[in-house]
């Protein structure tokens, strides 16, 4: 499948006098995963806002499969999908009736072999009958990933995916990603404040402060290329960097 | 406008409602409870009166009727609340969904749960106090269909204001009803009223259908241009609560809001 699932031009969004995005550019191909890191309030989550379509752009163009966002909104969504730990799924209905709403706003065909494909690939049939409010995170977890595999989806988009878990359901979870995204040659964009969870699944990373992409890479080499230890090390160094140092730093891309 | 997608908002609607009582409970309860009292008010109004007219079309038709309002307008502003409470703006809209698809399955509920109202209503009115029907012969078609367009435009225009002003704004909408009944002569002619309540009443399509149904059980003229006229201002605030919401939206859009309804405790 060729070309960019994503394309992300000049991203800007500016809340008054104070920019959380400035400039930003990427892309994303099929097959791939990227991982989006940056200290709290860096313009993490508000760059994936700005690819839903649920926060508009000051400046730049997102395009999802070849799909302008700003004037195909609904076509471009049709391909992405989502998860984040802090958009949980309506708590007072079931694992079977959220994806069945869910599965018909993403127009799923054969919605009900889906929904159960998808509990049992998930391991939630105990849960099948549930309400999703009562489930423990790492539950509410596996249901929110099944409701973003509903429309096998081309572009997955993964706030925080495994945070607030545990390790054991973390690895369980980074393991079902991963090889949805393998058989089905999706393109995702993660973000994690996990180092070690960013170093084992993305083939890329950006690293993202005060609204910038300040390195781009592989996060295996990536370290090394800049003097650190560990991805986790390099992490630390810029998150602590003033924005005036960053500006005139080895960082600035 | 696919309709599986504003099917989905009704399925949604039907699913808290099939497992919750304190859902499905306030579709007829209250309505129900407002028969009743009505009920046995025009009774006693009847049996201690000497008017020369029948209370129980007069004032248990004007119940009927304004409670079927309220819950057309409720239909709208709960199943939106439902959202709102649940924190799902974020899941929802950052899907295939159209703003006219969620809208439209807000008015679909609406006219399934208002329709469960006055059923339960007519039953009661008609079985228990023998109010009948053909008191107001076909013209209660148009009577309800006024009340229905404009409770639709209230419902989204609260909605719209909920999503604007936040969740605590909800206080706002659930008075709308009880602020606007004065206006309209729910229960007495418009000619009560003092001229500045004239020209508020004038302005709302109630107004016109309590007018109406008085007129036609005292046997006195109604004309029928004054009922298109109401039905024109429904249709007009309808289009106008359309626009406001999509304003609102976009405004949320363009601002942030409509991610912080989810977000707000995000990092």
């Amino acid at each position: 499948m060729p070309g960019n699932v994503l394309s992300v031009s000049r991203l800007a969004k500016r809340f008054g006098d104070k920019v959380a995005v400035d400039n930003v550019s990427f892309d994303i191909r099929h097959n791939e995963i990227v991982g989006l890191l940056g200290p709290n309030g860096a313009g993490k989550t508000t760059t994936i806002n700005m690819i839903l379509g649920v926060l508009e752009p000051s400046a730049g163009t997102v395009r999802i499969a070849d799909l302008d966002v700003a004037s195909q909104r609904a076509r471009a969504l049709a391909y992405t999908n989502f998860t984040a730990s802090y958009a949980p799924l309506p708590g007072n209905l079931t694992v079977e009736q959220n994806l069945r709403f869910f599965g018909l706003i993403y127009d799923v065909r054969n919605l009900s072999t889906t929904v159960t494909s998808l509990i049992k690939q998930f391991d939630l049939q105990p849960f099948r009958h549930v309400k999703v409010g009562v489930l423990s995170s790492g539950e509410q977890a596996r249901v929110s990933l099944a409701k973003a595999m509903l429309n096998r989806p081309r572009l997955l988009l993964l706030d925080e995916p495994t945070a607030s878990l545990d390790p054991n359901v973390a690895s369980d979870i980074r393991n079902m990603i991963c090889s949805f995204a393998k058989q089905e040659a999706v393109g995702v964009l993660w973000t994690s404040h996990n180092m070690y969870e960013v170093e084992k699944v993305c083939d890329r990373v950006l690293f993202l402060s005060h609204g910038k992409i300040l390195l781009r890479g592989d996060p295996k080499s990536l370290p090394r290329e800049h003097g650190e230890q560990t991805l986790e090390d390099l992490f630390i160094t810029l998150a602590r960097e003033p924005l005036s140092q960053l500006a005139e730093s080895s960082y600035a891309p | 406008m696919r309709l599986n997608h504003t099917a989905a908002i009704l399925l949604r609607q039907y699913y808290l409602m099939r497992g919750s009582v304190a859902r499905l409970l306030p579709l007829f309860a209250w309505v129900a409870v407002d028969i009743l009292l009505w009920g046995f008010i025009t009774r006693y109004l009847n049996a201690v009166s000497a008017a020369s007219f029948n209370f129980v079309p007069i004032l248990l038709g004007a119940v009927l009727l304004w409670d079927f309002f309220t819950r057309v307008m409720q239909g709208v502003t709960t199943s939106f609340l439902e959202d709102v409470w649940s924190r799902s703006f974020l899941n929802l809209f950052a899907t295939p969904l159209t703003i006219t698809e969620y809208v439209g399955g807000l008015v679909l509920t609406s006219i399934a749960t208002s329709l469960i109202g006055l059923v339960v209503m007519l039953v009661m009115a008609t079985s228990i106090f023998g109010l009948s029907y053909f008191n107001f012969g076909l013209v209660l078609i148009p009577f309800l269909l006024v009340l229905f367009l404009f409770g639709i435009a209230l419902g989204i225009a609260g909605a719209a204001l909920v999503l604007r002003l936040g969740p605590a704004s909800e206080w706002f909408i659930w008075p709308i009803p009880a602020m606007i009944s004065p206006f309209v002569g729910v229960f007495y002619p418009l000619s009560t009223l003092p001229q500045w309540m004239h020209y508020i009443a004038f302005l709302l399509p109630p107004s016109y259908v309590f007018e109406g149904m008085r007129a036609i059980i005292l046997g006195q003229s109604f004309s029928s241009s004054q009922l298109l006229w109401g039905v024109g201002l429904a249709v007009l605030y309808i289009v106008l609560a359309g626009w406001f919401f999509i304003r609102v939206y976009r405004y949320a859009v363009r601002t942030g809001l409509l991610a912080r309804y989810s977000a707000e405790s995000a990092s």
